[in-house]
């Protein structure tokens, strides 16, 4: 492997004990399974998922291919993002569409303005697990997204349905992770659970990863619903008094572009983001429709094999 | 930007209506880690409850039967962070028959909060609490008397229940006991120094979790390297690359450093100590990293690489203690599975000394079967010999689980004495 290149000094810190308690989980999930994914969204906590599961395994290739569930509502962004990770990885990357899971008649989609993909890709996600025999899915979720996701484990068992029982869940001690199952049940597994918004800006500040243009300031149509700032897509219905504009805003969080409210930001760099999380008084997820419909929307959602 | 940060994990505990919820919604409130949205989502309930006041547990019961019974069900993890540390709260349900989650959350934290109400003064669960911290090894314990508003900020209950844990932590002593009187409800000595408490000269809550000396000296023990999985690139530039892909549960390591891989005595030594492409001039406790070693050796996950100087034991007769956590009572020469770190081996329980009676913190001699939420002394046999440390020198290599072979859930968890 020739001499020591540059020699790298390591100063600890909150990021770097977070870096290796995630980097561990991920190693633990290559060790106790046999086809485990990434589950990749596109969004901020999937990226950094991926470029720790990429030092966790390096000089080897990811041991496993990412997983997108593909609404069909893409910021076209996410997708040339997506992409650009695949070719320069050389990961595999497995895509579950929504829009055939539509088209195969299982599920209906949403009318209405607020119609949205966002509860229709549960079923696409739980039939590409069952298809690709997928054992554990890595996903970006954290424990401060939300009050359900804050009573998650790490390793989160899902039935045979993919469903998530959150009052009986077996405890996890000390770092020793249970990823032990029957035939047709699996894993969720959320190696930056302890995470918060935060943490996931500074690290991504500290290792100088690349981000989607989506997350810094730029010019958008946008509509105002309800206090929400919503990107305009052709496919989405307008109510009468609702005009599309150009703004100056940013993503926050990246999801579904039916369900994802942006900020009205001029943050051009992580600097500025950082410092804008830093003295932000609302939560990230406080712009999600997807939360919105009900006090214990995230939970239900969850229970049903929701990421 | 607060990009260098200690990081504190603590839990909190309490009996039933200690208020322990309420307590976590008021640091959380008052250090202003609540957001906007947060606050309106509870403010809209506590009017449908026909609240009074803002109830600040809603911010941490999560569940839909959590907020419709008021009580908090299972462990909840919870972030704030102030300008000198980040804090990771595991807050764990005062229900008996929930007492497991208060083991699991007292087994990564660094810190405890034990709420006592003022009223009442000290419980069962009180003493439970308090033996679960000692046991899995906390060494700062703070001792919250909360509901000083319903005692008239009279400090005699306050220093009644003080004597009374000093006397219990003369039997079992930890490094850093901290008495502090509090409403969560009012907000006294919580964030904010309290004017109804003038007989109290301490710091508040906060001040004290900001403070207290978070004790991580692992990287000062004795080398170990829990091999979890071994990087076999197959590419043509890293064609010999064999990594062993760890993380440093204890000690510092070193290029150049001689090492033992157990359980076979072998000898190596390291020639490059990586993380991701970054080549380390030395690495750590706690961090995750690869090693590569000069020998071509049989080494997979579950061996762990030592210092020579240094070894763990190796032995298939353990003395443990043991929390049960499943409805099933535990059966001695019952066949189990026993993962300890990444190692794992099958287990039977071979003899039982005594269990804990929690009235009186006493060792009580009892042949009777360990069930859920009880915690005894056992002598454990293991199928291969096992490779270990006393849990109060090193967690991850004195600590382990057990599986239940037919459901593979964790029925308990033990720690090696």
């Amino acid at each position: 492997m020739g001499e020591y290149k540059a020699l790298f000094t390591i100063k600890m810190n909150h990021l770097r004990e977070l870096e290796a308690e995630a980097i561990y989980i991920i190693r633990e999930v290559a060790a106790q399974f046999e086809r485990p994914v990434i589950l990749f969204s596109g969004g901020k906590d999937s990226i950094v998922v991926v470029h720790l599961a990429y030092k966790a395994f390096w000089p080897a290739p990811l041991p496993f291919p990412l997983l997108h569930i593909d609404t069909g509502h893409n910021f076209h962004e996410t997708i040339e993002y997506r992409d650009a990770l695949v070719k320069k990885t050389g990961v595999r990357l497995i895509v579950g569409s929504v829009q055939e899971t539509i088209d195969n008649g299982k599920v209906k989609e949403e009318t209405g303005y607020n119609a949205s993909r966002n509860v229709l890709q549960t079923v696409t996600l739980l039939e590409t697990i069952e298809e690709y025999k997928i054992d554990a899915a890595i996903g970006g979720g954290r424990r401060d997204e939300e009050k359900a996701r804050a009573k998650e484990r790490v390793f989160s068992h899902r039935d045979e349905f993919g469903q998530w029982d959150p009052k009986n869940q077996r405890p996890e001690l000390w770092n020793i992770f249970n990823g032990k199952k029957h035939l047709g049940e699996h894993f969720r597994v959320f190696p930056i659970s302890n995470w918060t918004e935060l943490d996931v800006w500074q690290y991504i500040y500290y290792e100088r990863i690349e981000m989607p243009s989506l997350y810094f300031t730029h010019k958008r149509k946008v509509f105002c619903r309800d206090g929400v700032w919503l990107a305009y897509a052709p496919f989405m219905k307008l109510k009468p008094d609702e005009r599309v504009e150009e703004r100056e805003v940013r993503c926050r969080t990246i999801g579904d572009i039916t369900c994802t409210g942006l900020s009205l930001s001029k943050a051009s760099s992580l600097e500025d983001i950082i410092s804008e999380i830093a003295s932000s008084r609302v939560t990230e997820r406080g712009s999600r429709w997807d939360d919105k419909r009900s006090d214990a929307a995230m939970e239900d959602r969850k229970r049903e094999g929701y990421f | 930007m607060y990009l260098d940060m200690e990081l504190l994990r603590f839990t909190t505990a309490g009996s039933v209506d200690d208020g322990k919820s309420t307590l976590i919604g008021r640091l959380l409130y008052d250090s202003k880690s609540i957001f906007e949205d947060q606050l309106e989502a509870v403010k809209n309930v506590s009017n449908q409850k026909g609240d009074h006041y803002l109830d600040l547990a809603l911010f941490t019961d999560g569940l839909r039967s959590e907020r419709q019974q008021g009580i908090t069900i299972d462990v909840a993890y919870r972030y704030f962070y102030t300008p000198k540390r980040k804090f990771i709260i595991a807050d764990t349900p005062g229900h008996i028959q929930y007492t497991r989650n208060m083991v699991t959350g007292a087994s990564t934290a660094n810190a405890a909060v034990i709420l006592v109400d003022a009223r009442n003064g000290i419980t069962e669960q009180t003493l439970r609490h308090y033996y679960i911290a000692y046991l899995l090894g906390i060494k700062s314990i703070i001792v919250c008397i909360n509901k000083m508003d319903l005692v008239n900020y009279s400090s005699e209950p306050y220093f009644l229940i003080q004597e009374e844990i000093i006397r219990i932590s003369q039997k079992l002593p930890v490094a850093n006991l901290i008495f502090i009187p509090i409403s969560a409800l009012k907000g006294d000595n919580v964030v904010k120094p309290s004017a109804n408490t003038p007989w109290y000269s301490g710091q508040t809550l906060m001040q004290t979790l900001e403070a207290i000396p978070i004790y991580n000296h692992s990287h000062r023990g004795p080398l170990r390297v829990p091999v979890q999985y071994v990087i076999r690139p197959m590419l043509d530039e890293f064609h010999d690359y064999r990594g062993y892909a760890g993380r440093i549960e204890s000690g510092t390591i070193r290029k150049g450093d001689k090492v033992m891989i157990m359980p076979s005595y072998m000898l190596s030594e390291v020639t490059s100590v990586h993380l991701g492409e970054n080549f380390l001039e030395e690495a750590y406790a706690p961090l995750s990293v690869a090693l590569t070693l000069k020998d071509d050796l049989d080494l997979d996950r579950g061996c762990f690489i030592c210092q020579p100087e240094q070894l763990p034991q190796t032995s298939s007769i353990l003395e443990v203690m043991i929390c049960w956590f499943n409805m099933i009572p535990m059966k001695l020469n019952q066949l189990y599975t026993i993962r300890q770190s990444t190692w794992e081996a099958k287990c039977k329980i071979i003899a039982q000394h005594y269990k804990i009676n929690f009235h009186t913190l006493s060792e009580e001699n009892s042949q009777e079967e360990l069930k859920m939420n009880e915690i005894g002394r056992f002598t454990l046999k293991t199928s291969r010999p096992m490779v270990f440390d006393k849990y109060s020198q090193i967690r991850s290599t004195g600590s382990f689980i057990l599986i239940d072979d037919n459901t593979n859930e964790t029925i308990g968890a033990g720690m090696i004495q």
